[in-house]
């Protein structure tokens, strides 16, 4: 009896799995579809591009700018041991336009915008709104999708860079005024090893995560059901697949672009 | 003329309606009545194709509409006029915005946007100065009104309500049947209204019951009283004794 239920539990889990993938593939072929057959609204790009990129930029500026602080306090302890402290700029520098510029950024957005992106959706899915431009003839991936998602697309390599550079404004200030280093050392070592492909890599990696927060974001809003509590799960899981997936996907791109 | 053809909806295990065949006459206004979660608004939804059925046939002037491509259900669309029963107007827009929707997609001139959403408006008996408001600054009855008139500006054929008078006063769901029944004879449209509300049958053509998932019952609006099938009697009575199964016990008082 255990073993018959244990096997029906992954059955149905198997089941629900590939449905939810399969209805994921169609809601992408059809937004892919939508934003090569349809004009875009421009309009409607600009207002989510403030939307979801303005209004994110002070959450971004000051995570920057903390993890660039912490970065340099936290290196210097280790590399003081091999009198390697000149060095703290091109890695804080380093560090923060391949990997911690666009990975924070990107979680941050997708906390604020991409909750924001589901629950807005969602709430139009469960109050029939969705259905109702449906009827009246409007293409709702037209009006409501790809906007979001271009609009992401383009605007968290914008909201990275930001990142990178409070970042290492960030470290430049430890090192100065608190690590009492030389400030002059701090950013010609910067010019000497960082390359513009760490910097065109890290916006690479910040413009693909955006698509996949708000693909994820307004599929979860899209295919709400079920009321307020629906609004809410929806959200959450939004946030925690969108995070998830960009954290695998990280992996993946760092080996892609830098070749590492 | 639309006719449902043995239609047959379900939800995984959940059969909503079972055998559905009725044929709504062109230019009448029939009203669909039934309990509450009895699936009104999902057949609704099936006739303007918003639902797919999971078998039957809907026939809309002769073209079977259950196997239409992408293309063919947008045109489909065209022919309908949904009112929804919480309005579903777009909360980030401005009443204008909201009435005037689908001509702004089609990159109408603002000013004959305009135009023709005060004459829209005017015949949902608003006022002008209404256009500038939220959805959130109206009350229902003005919300309902709202989203007729957002309909009424695409000129269809086919008007679907579902539920037009929920949850408004007695005397503003009387307006309403009112504007519905005006609308029906000035454009000389096909109205479909869900309703638990009886007072609409004064002002429809054909009422049709629907109870476990088919259509017991249907009959002209004038001569529904007089009928003595039980189940539209028991609905008019509102008697929870007889075919229709009550969620209810029943009491002493009942019978």
């Amino acid at each position: 009896m255990f073993l018959i239920n244990f096997v029906n539990k992954i059955g149905e889990s198997t089941i629900r799995t590939c449905t939810a993938l399969g209805e994921f593939s169609v809601f992408f072929l059809e937004a892919a579809k939508t934003l090569f057959t349809t004009r875009l609204r421009f309009k409607k790009l600009f207002y989510q591009m403030e939307h979801i990129g303005v209004n994110s930029l002070n959450i971004v500026i000051l995570t920057g700018t903390f993890a660039g602080a912490v970065l340099a306090i936290q290196s210097y302890t280790g590399f003081k041991r091999f009198g390697a402290e000149g060095y703290l700029g091109p890695i804080v520098a380093l560090s923060l336009t391949r990997e911690l510029g666009p990975v924070l950024a990107a979680l941050m957005v997708t906390g604020r915008a991409g909750s924001s992106i589901t629950a807005e959706l969602a709430t139009m899915s469960i109050t029939e709104q969705i259905d109702a431009l449906r009827t009246l003839c409007i293409n709702t991936f037209q009006y409501l999708v790809i906007p979001r998602i271009l609009a992401s697309t383009i605007i968290l390599p914008l909201l990275t860079l930001f990142a990178m550079i409070c970042g290492i404004a960030g470290g430049y200030v430890i090192c100065v005024y608190v690590l009492s280093l030389n400030g002059e050392q701090y950013i010609t070592e910067i010019q000497s090893y960082i390359e513009l492909r760490d910097i065109v890599g890290g916006l690479i990696k910040a413009a693909v995560f955006g698509f996949i927060f708000s693909l994820v974001g307004t599929y979860k809003g899209y295919t709400t059901r079920g009321g307020a509590r629906g609004v809410g799960l929806s959200t959450t899981k939004s946030v925690v697949i969108s995070s998830i997936l960009i954290l695998i996907s990280n992996y993946f791109l760092a080996i892609l672009i830098f070749g590492e | 003329m639309i006719e449902l053809i043995n239609l047959k909806k379900q939800f995984d295990d959940k059969v909503v309606t079972k055998d559905v065949t009725l044929k709504i006459n062109s230019n009448k206004m029939t009203v669909i009545i039934g309990r509450s979660g009895e699936g009104k608004s999902v057949l609704l939804k099936q006739i303007i194709g918003l639902i797919p059925p999971t078998s039957g046939k809907i026939l809309v002037d002769g073209v079977d509409t259950t196997h239409l491509t992408r293309q063919e259900r947008l045109e489909n669309f065209h022919k309908f006029g949904y009112v929804f029963q919480f309005a579903a107007l777009l909360d980030s827009l401005t009443v204008f915005e909201n009435i005037g929707i689908s001509l702004f997609e089609k990159n109408v001139e603002h000013e004959k946007i305009y135009k023709q959403v005060k004459e829209k408006l005017s015949l949902v008996d608003l006022p002008e100065d209404v256009m500038k408001k939220y959805p959130s600054e109206l009350s229902g009855g003005m919300r309902k009104r709202v989203g007729l008139a957002r309909t009424l500006i695409r000129d269809p054929q086919v008007l679907l309500y579902d539920e037009p008078t929920t949850g408004l006063d007695p005397i503003t769901t009387k307006i309403i049947h009112k504007l519905m029944k005006s609308l029906q004879d000035k454009f000389k449209v096909t109205s479909v209204v869900i309703s638990h509300d009886l007072e609409v049958f004064n002002y429809a053509d054909y009422i049709a019951l629907l109870y476990d998932g088919e259509i017991k019952y249907f009959g002209d609006a004038k001569t529904v009283h007089k009928s003595d099938n039980p189940y539209i009697q028991q609905f008019i009575s509102a008697s929870t004794t007889g075919p229709i199964q009550t969620e209810i016990p029943h009491t002493s008082e009942d019978k």
